[in-house]
């Protein structure tokens, strides 16, 4: 059993930094950390498909022209790296959607935010409201 | 010559038409501009949904290879009777979305976010007719993110008329990315274990590599993804929150096109690319997605018929919609599997209606649409609450309406495959949701309107796009012809490729 | 055959133009409230038309849509449907004039809204009774349900919301959960979903299923107010009384009852429903709903709960003669039908006329008042022996063939509970009679003439009375649909 878990210790790593990352996306109340939670499960899948890509033994998948050369299998490589960008405009996204809560609520704490809704729940709207229907 | 160009490339253009749009209405603030993109954006990719659905609609296949790579290497689009029935419902609806949108987002927006709301409904759209096309598991992932990612930023533009959508949107790109990346950790294993990423391809290929563990955990997470992205019950937390706070013009294109989206790519996930293993997709479906959508379908309809907020009201009633159509992919016969896309379609002319309806009543209003706001509405603006009420009796089942049709073929659908149980949990949730319509209907009519309220203004930029979509729902409840036959085929596409006859 | 599909195009499209119209002739308020009575003259030369045709042994047929494969609308015209026709359009003149004169008296808000749906309503009832298949009758059954709903809470308070909720809520709640179901089983089973004489169902379903489907259509045809499911008719009396004269005494129940003897005759088939007995629960169902419903009558004071109550149990012989399945009980059903439409209407009419001219609404009010309004207490004697079922009414010569239906297929326990109902029918309809001439006026109260109230009911009592001695074309419509020629 340990020497198994010691020969795949790559996807140990996987298994717990996705499990870390998952926790803290439940678990934080506080948006920013949920974020960053985030960014931890979705790089635990980026290791985990480069580790799929490596090839035991096998070189960086660059031609050098020698048929017996063996390489690493590049897709996953090239794969990740779609998923990355992907990552980083989750996050952007997520910080200015953070930006603009703070500025609204005053707030990033959720049950604080949860307790501002429940006081004063709608922000004017911009055309003013007839007053009769209000 | 232009024209065969334009007719061999349409799987490319229908996702590059939108999305190189995008980027050009995002550099205009000049409010009008941008709509009108989005007009030829959505209208250009109607057109070619249409040419591609005559053209498959007879069982005939299109492949489309990205760049000239040949599949399984290269990305390869699929438009099939399928794919293309749902690409004609999500862009017809998404049409018709953009142009009421121009005047709901009037008052919820500002002059000069307006060309970058635009950029941002391009990009939903495109991304989801991608999602819905193409046929490589890895490239769904970034379709999804791109009309995820759009639509975060759409629903937190909600702002301006209430900053909780801030919330909502944010708890949507948390959420939808777990489920994205679960659905990448599925597709990993899948390739792992099969060394390909065409869904066809890996179809093939599973039956070598199943009975490995590895298959099954990546089928489980590749679903549980998907499942988080269609909203069906009990991860479909994040939509009523969304739907509701998001800008009337968003609901409605969320509403009527982006689950729908979703749940095609879960039908093609368990019937195209795990048809390898059948046992273990019959298990899933009745064990997992079957329970699931009859329990989404009572958590809707009882959170509908306790909501007072019109637009969370209508969000619950969508989860109980979608459970619905799950319920019909899950029992997995052709014909629950027809009646699904016949509600597929259906849903999404009910709902865009429904939620454009409510806009208009926000736009006249200019508050929230609450069951206290709308007391006296119908008198106030009849011709919005008329189209309304038509969208509403297709939600509710009337006959010679849209609904109807759709519970017709799901009725027999459920009896033909003898689950009784089911059969009375569906039809009591139905009859439930004549409920929470009804309550809507005496706020609107039977409730004398308060004493001297200012008059409100019907514009027909407005009621217009709604009268065609309630006609609509007239029209395909009197004559289902179309959307039956295609449907049927759809669905005996679906399962000709899983029993091998694709590729 | 060209100029019946005319005539049947007329009968389904004149109510639904009043309905259009209605709106626009609005500006006055007179040609708004001639569209009625005109819209019913002419619905019921189209239905006489069909009616004589259908005589003949034709069926004539009008195709609208084909919604998918093997779902058509389409209408055809079957014995029992021309009977409901003629009903439905005939009595809709009277009470579109009488509703003019009940609306215009009471000084009621939203009458043009009112004549709208009122027409609509209508115009569902034709469709249901000329429906082709089983989907058009479902299809305009759930229409004349929303139709009658604005009509139902007309009033606009509270009581007449809830009354309106409980309406819905059973109407619609029964359709869907059982009707619906029923419909696509025989759909599914069957292949098919049209009326053809004898009935298909034989042999092309599982034997010990038929009880399970016809209880299905019993119970899912809430608006036959079988018990326990009759609580929607006594709710529906908030309404303004034309729509309980017409719609909740002979277009929108008789529709349900309609439904029922329809699926019976035409789905099941008579000789199959008696060869299997599946019906036995039902006969009993429908014994108890006669006797429990015409108990609870005699306790009420309110005269149109009262009247309700008696609905509900007249319904049940109609229900009873389809549950009985033979022969003669089927045509006794059918004339059922015609029969109870004119004594009811008669009876709610009075009910109507004596709240608009006296404002009384209870049983117990009308002591005395008997000689205040002759007119309208007269023809309240004849509906009400109507339905006692006494010669020379037109009640008694279906009541008759029922009991004789019932001795024909051997329950002589029937007959028992028949010549009980009617004695109870006679202490309930008679006992306002009696407090209104016999006894020492209580209440003195300013009678106000209005002759389009009286008129109407004064009519109807004629035709009742008339149905007793010219009733050869119902009868052979009904032993038409029964098959007996």
């Amino acid at each position: 059993m340990i020497e198994q878990l010691a020969d795949s210790w790559n996807y140990v790593i996987v298994i717990i930094l996705m499990m870390t990352g998952l926790f803290i996306v439940i678990a934080r109340a506080n948006l920013i950390k949920k974020l960053i939670g985030l960014s931890i499960f979705q790089t635990s899948v980026f290791l985990f498909y480069i580790s799929l890509g490596k090839v035991a033994g096998g070189t960086a998948p660059i031609l050098d022209g020698n048929p017996g050369t063996l390489y690493s299998n590049p897709l996953p490589h090239v794969l990740i790296l779609t998923a990355i960008v992907v990552g980083v405009a989750t996050t952007a996204l997520g910080l200015a959607l953070i930006l603009r809560i703070n500025e609204a609520f005053g707030s990033i704490e959720e049950d604080e935010i949860i307790a501002a809704k429940l006081n004063q729940s709608l922000a004017r709207p911009k055309r003013p409201i007839d007053e009769a229907s209000e | 010559m232009m024209g065969s160009v334009i007719f061999t490339n349409l799987p490319a253009l229908l996702v590059v038409v939108p999305l190189l749009l995008a980027p050009i209405s995002a550099l205009f603030t000049f409010a009008g501009l941008g709509w009108a993109i989005a007009i030829v954006g959505t209208g250009a990719s109607f057109i070619f949904a249409l040419l591609l659905q005559s053209v498959t609609e007879n069982g005939a296949r299109i492949s489309y290879h990205l760049g000239n790579w040949e599949p399984p290497w290269g990305i390869e689009f699929v438009v099939d009777s399928a794919s293309s029935l749902t690409l004609v419902v999500m862009s017809g609806l998404g049409f018709l979305a953009t142009l009421a949108a121009r005047q709901l987002v009037k008052n919820e927006i500002a002059e000069k976010d307006i060309g970058k709301f635009y950029a941002a409904w391009l990009l939903v759209s495109g991304g989801l007719f991608g999602l819905v096309m193409t046929a490589d598991a890895f490239n769904l992932f970034v379709f999804l993110e791109i009309s995820a990612l759009a639509s975060v930023i759409l629903i937190g533009m909600g702002a301006g008329t209430d900053r909780r959508a801030l919330i909502a949107g944010y708890h949507y790109l948390v959420i939808g990315a777990v489920g994205a990346t679960f659905y990448v950790i599925g597709v990993g294993f899948i390739y792992a274990m099969t060394g390909s990423l065409n869904m066809v391809d890996i179809a093939n290929r599973i039956p070598d590599a199943s009975g490995s563990a590895a298959i099954y955990v990546g089928f489980g997470f590749m679903v549980a993804g998907i499942l988080v992205k269609a909203a069906i019950f009990p991860v479909h937390i994040w939509l009523p929150a969304a739907y509701s706070y998001a800008p009337s013009a968003v609901s409605t294109l969320l509403a009527s096109i982006a689950t729908k989206a979703a749940l095609y790519v879960l039908a093609r996930i368990l019937f195209t690319v795990f048809s390898g293993m059948p046992e273990v997709v019959t298990i899933a479906l009745s064990n997992v997605i079957v329970p699931l959508a009859v329990g989404g379908v009572f958590v809707g309809t009882i959170m509908a018929i306790y909501e007072a907020d019109v637009k969370k009201l209508f969000a619950h009633s969508s989860v109980a919609q979608i459970g619905y159509i799950a319920l019909g992919l899950g029992l997995g016969t052709p014909a629950s599997v027809s009646a699904a896309f016949i509600h597929i379609g259906n849903h999404a002319l009910i709902k865009g209606g429904i939620f454009m309806a409510i806009g208009g009543f926000v736009a006249a209003l200019g508050a929230r649409a609450s069951l206290d706001s709308l007391i006296g509405i119908g008198r106030r603006l009849p011709l919005t609450a008329t189209a309304f009420v038509i969208c509403g009796l297709s939600l509710a089942g009337l006959p010679l309406t849209a609904g109807f049709i759709s519970k017709l073929y799901l009725v027999r659908a459920i009896l033909e495959t003898e689950s009784y149980v089911i059969l009375s949990l569906v039809l009591i949730s139905s009859a439930l949701s004549v409920v929470y319509l009804w309550k809507i209907m005496e706020v609107m009519w039977m409730q004398p309107a308060p004493a001297r309220l200012p008059k409100l203004v019907e514009n027909p930029a407005i009621y217009l796009p709604i009268w065609i979509v309630a006609l609509g729902n007239i029209w395909f409840g009197i004559d289902a012809n179309w959307l039956v036959s295609a449907s049927q085929m759809a669905a005996q596409i679906l399962f000709d490729l899983s029993s091998g006859g694709g590729a | 055959m060209m100029s019946l599909q005319i005539a049947m195009l007329i009968g389904l499209l004149a109510p639904l133009m009043v309905a259009v119209l209605t709106p626009f002739l609005a500006v006055r308020h007179v040609w708004r409230d001639a569209a009625g009575p005109v819209g019913g003259v002419i619905t019921f030369i189209a239905a006489v038309e069909v009616a004589l045709a259908v005589l003949d042994g034709e069926t004539p047929r009008l195709f609208v849509a084909q919604i998918a494969e093997g779902l058509a609308i389409e209408f055809a015209v079957t014995p029992l449907g021309a009977i409901f026709g003629l009903v439905a359009s005939g009595l809709w003149i009277l009470a579109a004039l009488y509703s003019v004169g009940y609306m215009r008296g009471n000084h009621e808000k939203h009458q043009t809204r009112f004549a709208a749906f009122y027409a609509v309503a209508v115009h569902a009832a034709m469709a249901v009774a000329w429906s082709g298949n089983l989907l058009v009758l479902f299809i305009f059954y759930e229409i004349l349900t929303f139709s009658t709903y604005p009509l139902v809470t007309h009033k606009e308070s509270a009581v007449a919301r809830n009354a309106g909720r409980l309406y819905m809520s059973i109407l619609v709640g029964t359709s869907v959960i059982l009707l619906l179901p029923a419909v696509v089983w025989v759909w599914f089973n069957t292949g098919t979903l049209d009326f053809r004489p004898g009935g298909y169902l034989e042999g092309q379903i599982d034997p010990t299923m038929v009880p399970i489907l016809l209880g299905l259509f019993a119970f899912g045809v809430g608006k036959a107010a079988l018990m326990p499911i009759h609580r929607w008719l006594p709710a529906a009396m908030v309404a303004p009384t034309p729509v309980s004269a017409l719609l909740h005494a002979v277009a929108v129940v008789k529709a349900g009852v309609f439904t029922i003897l329809t699926v019976v005759v035409y789905v099941f088939g008579i000789d199959f429903l008696a060869k299997t007995g599946a019906s036995q629960w039902l006969i009993w169902l429908t014994a108890f709903t006669i006797l429990a419903s015409s108990v609870v009558a005699i306790s009420k004071d309110d005269i149109k709960a009262r009247l309700a109550y008696s609905t509900i149990s007249q319904l049940s012989y109609i229900v009873l003669g389809a549950a009985l399945a033979s022969q003669m009980a089927v045509q006794g059903a059918a004339l059922h039908i015609v029969m109870h439409a004119a004594g009811k209407i008669t009876l709610f009419f009075c009910a109507g006329a004596i709240y608009v001219q006296a404002h009384l609404t209870k049983v117990s009010d009308l002591d005395g008042q008997g000689r205040e309004m002759p007119w309208v207490f007269a023809a309240f004697f004849v509906g009400a022996l109507s339905i006692i079922g006494i010669p020379p009414l037109g009640g008694s010569w279906s009541k008759f063939m029922l009991m004789v239906g019932a001795a024909d297929a051997g329950y002589i326990a029937i007959l028992v509970v028949l010549g009980l109902s009617s004695l109870l029918n006679v202490f309930y309809l008679l006992e306002p009679l009696s407090r209104a001439f016999f006894r020492e006026k209580i209440k003195s109260v300013e009678v106000k003439r209005h002759p389009l109230v009286v008129i109407p009911p004064v009519m109807t009592a004629l035709i009742s009375v008339a149905l007793f001695f010219y009733n050869e074309t119902f009868l052979d419509l009904a032993i038409l649909a029964s098959g007996g020629r």
